[in-house]
């Protein structure tokens, strides 16, 4: 069987799709940014996908700049949740009401 | 000369202005006198401007655009002629008179300043209607004084009845004006302009129906300021203001203006006598009429309002007649003796301390000796007994009503003739004259202020004079106005009819005074035999048309308004409204859990709204494909 542009275009929506539930379930803020990352993946994935199917360069390019930026990202992230821990002693979302109006 | 033009027309907007400054602050005597200052400024304006229109020249300025808007131009012009000067000086001179006047009359008034600020505004709008050279310009001053005159009508607008009785004068005077500007848009319709010059000489290249419609229309308007029937009802009650308005406005000026602007259009009633002849006729009608209201009427001010109303009826018969000049004179000399008597009877007011009865008062003549001679020779000039003004006018429009040949005419005004000595002696008989009934009421009168008979006697002077300067009025006016002069057929004829008429009104002061002077008149108590009269009746309800009106006209507009209020208003127009709001307040109070500072219910909405961005995208891509395809 061969691997067609469908295949991992459904791919790329499964995953994407388990981020979303991932973003909208978990508690946790580490596992928010596992989700996150799943969610990022999967356009990297559509984008490397349709990229190659067309024979256009510039998905692939897009989906270096996705993996740089969601590193930069992952690595602030990573930052403030370890201060956040150091503070509290707790990394969960419901908990991180100190803002509320 | 266009200053004085300018001084005459903006003197009074300035004095207004000025007192309106301290409007809402207590007395400051010094906005009467700047006031009054002012006025007299504007009147020797009127006056230089008057001389040298009598040296046949006349004064027409621009002072700027108005309204220019494709093919409609429409100037703030401004002209001085014959028809106009007359009038300026009939207004500034009165209303000099009544500035000072007011001065003393409203000594004692909290409203001081605003009075005098309302009054001055008058002035300045009269000034408007009668100085400018289209009817845009003269519609203009035609609400300004009906807007005053609803400010000073309902001057103690503490009171109720004079708060009706203004609201009741605007909106008769708004269904009146609603007939003027219907023509007034004919006209522009027709012609093209609105200037006088343009539209009288365009007026006789015009259909004869869309002339008689625009004269009727016009005449509607006239009917409406001047208080013709059926619109008459709101003079009487308008006597709620304060007295010197009503001398100015609703004896001397304001209510002249629907003659003046039949005077004005004669080029446009000459050329339908058939609107004329009606107009002459309601004239006759409601110089009768008034004058057998007048007879029975219990309260002074009234009855000098009701005269107004007579007087006004023979103006418009002399007009409708095509004796414009007639008309104008009568005008002026029924201003100059009416402001008279008017002021007059402020003085007794004062003295009796706002009662109007005259059943009440009675030989006051000993306390109030100035008051005295200026009433009894106003009420002379009024029932026209030679040699005061209104002898020349009044006599003038009989003779013109005979000479065309209109005999009912004719005899109605000589009747009325009688009525209006009969009823102006009365007034003077039970004020002035038998038995001190004043005192049964505790009332100690007195005599007004010595500045305010001085400041009335310019007018007491004109009413006496005023007829001699009939020659220079005619030679005047004639050069503007259709130039008839009206001669009876036979010196013998003349002479009796003159004679004839002197001794008629001479019997009905006569009879007046044998019936009101003497000892025995007592006051009225609705049980004597006269009084349960149907005729009486029918006399002092005014022929009950004001009940009239009431029960077909404001009862069901009441009623109507109601149910517009109760159904409409409330259950659609309210209800929807208040639905609108309704929801948008509920949309709030369901949506605001969403702020409830959890992350996770943020991101989860954050969702919420990607997918349905996504899905308006999707559906407006397919949507927009399926289109193009």
């Amino acid at each position: 069987m061969e691997i067609t542009l469908t295949h991992y275009l459904v791919l790329s929506t499964i995953l994407f799709s388990i981020g979303l539930i991932g973003v909208m379930r978990r508690k946790n803020l580490l596992m928010l940014f596992f989700a996150t990352e799943i969610l990022l993946n999967a356009t990297n994935i559509a984008f490397a996908a349709i990229s190659h199917y067309i024979g256009d360069l510039s998905g692939q390019m897009f989906a270096f700049f996705i993996i740089a930026i969601a590193a930069s990202e992952v690595a602030i992230g990573l930052g403030l949740l370890i201060v956040w821990y150091k503070r509290t002693g707790k990394i969960d979302l419901d908990q991180m009401n100190s803002m509320r109006g | 000369m266009e200053l004085y033009l300018y001084i005459a027309l903006f003197a009074p907007l300035v004095g207004s202005l000025f007192a309106g400054l301290f409007g809402a602050s207590v007395k400051t005597a010094v906005t009467g006198y700047v006031a009054s200052g002012l006025l007299f400024a504007s009147f020797v304006s009127s006056a230089i401007l008057l001389s040298y229109v009598m040296g046949g020249h006349t004064v027409h300025v621009e002072m700027m655009t108005w309204i220019a808007a494709g093919d409609l131009y429409i100037p703030f012009g401004f002209v001085v002629d014959q028809v106009s000067v007359v009038m300026m000086m009939v207004v500034t001179i009165v209303s000099t008179v009544v500035h000072v006047y007011s001065i003393g009359y409203m000594d004692h008034d909290k409203g001081f300043n605003r009075f005098f600020s309302y009054l001055s505004a008058f002035v300045f709008s009269m000034m408007v209607l009668v100085m400018s050279d289209n009817f845009a310009g003269l519609f203009i001053g035609w609400e300004g004084v009906g807007l005053c005159s609803w400010l000073l009508i309902g001057f103690w607008y503490h009171k109720e009845s004079a708060t009706w009785a203004a609201n009741e004068a605007f909106i008769m005077n708004r269904i009146a004006d609603l007939g003027m500007l219907i023509g007034i848009f004919l006209i522009y319709w027709n012609t093209g302009s609105l200037q006088y010059d343009v539209v009288f000489s365009e007026i006789e290249n015009l259909p004869l129906i869309v002339t008689t419609w625009i004269g009727i229309f016009l005449f509607i308007g006239a009917m409406g300021k001047s208080a013709q029937f059926p619109l008459h009802t709101w003079l009487a009650d308008a006597m709620e203001g304060p007295t010197p308005v009503s001398a100015l406005i609703h004896a001397a000026t304001m209510v002249t203006a629907g003659v003046y602007l039949v005077v004005r259009a004669n080029p446009i009633y000459d050329l339908i006598p058939n609107v004329g002849l009606f107009i002459a006729s309601l004239g006759a009608f409601v110089a009768l009429f008034a004058a057998s209201m007048a007879l029975v009427n219990r309260d002074m001010k009234r009855i000098i309002a009701y005269s107004t109303l007579s007087q006004l009826g023979y103006m418009f018969v002399a007009a409708g007649l095509g004796a414009y000049w007639v008309a104008l004179f009568h005008l002026m000399a029924h201003a100059f003796f009416k402001a008279l008597l008017f002021l007059g009877a402020g003085n007794v007011m004062h003295a009796m301390h706002d009662e109007l009865d005259p059943f009440k008062m009675g030989g006051l003549r000993k306390v109030m000796k100035g008051t005295f001679i200026m009433m009894t020779l106003a009420s002379v000039a009024l029932a026209g007994i030679y040699p005061f003004a209104g002898f020349f006018s009044k006599d003038l429009i009989l003779e013109v009503g005979f000479v065309e040949h209109h005999y009912v005419i004719y005899t109605v005004l000589l009747l009325t003739a009688g009525l209006t000595a009969f009823y102006s002696f009365r007034l003077v008989a039970l004020i002035f004259h038998g038995e001190e009934r004043y005192k049964l009421f505790g009332i100690h009168p007195h005599e007004a202020y010595k500045f305010m008979l001085v400041a009335m006697s310019p007018l007491l002077v004109l009413a006496m004079i005023a007829g001699s300067f009939k020659m220079t009025y005619y030679q005047l006016v004639t050069s503007l106005l259709p130039d008839t002069q009206y001669h009876v057929h036979g010196e013998m004829t003349y002479w009796i009819m003159t004679i004839g008429t002197q001794l008629f009104v001479m019997a009905a002061i006569a009879f007046a005074y044998k019936k009101y002077a003497n000892g025995g008149v007592s006051v009225p108590d609705g049980t004597s035999k006269t009084e349960n009269r149907f005729c009486y009746k029918l006399l002092s309800n005014q022929y009950y048309i004001p009940k009239f009106y009431e029960e077909v006209f404001s009862k069901p507009y009441l009623e109507l308004s109601r149910i517009a209020w109760k159904q409409f208003d409330l259950k659609i127009v309210d209800a929807t409204v208040d639905a609108i709001a309704n929801a948008i307040y509920k949309t709030g109070e369901n949506t605001r859990d969403i702020q409830n500072g959890n992350l996770s219910t943020m991101l989860r909405w954050m969702v919420v709204g990607l997918v349905v961005l996504v899905s308006l995208a999707v559906a407006f891509t397919v949507g927009y494909n399926a289109l193009g395809a």
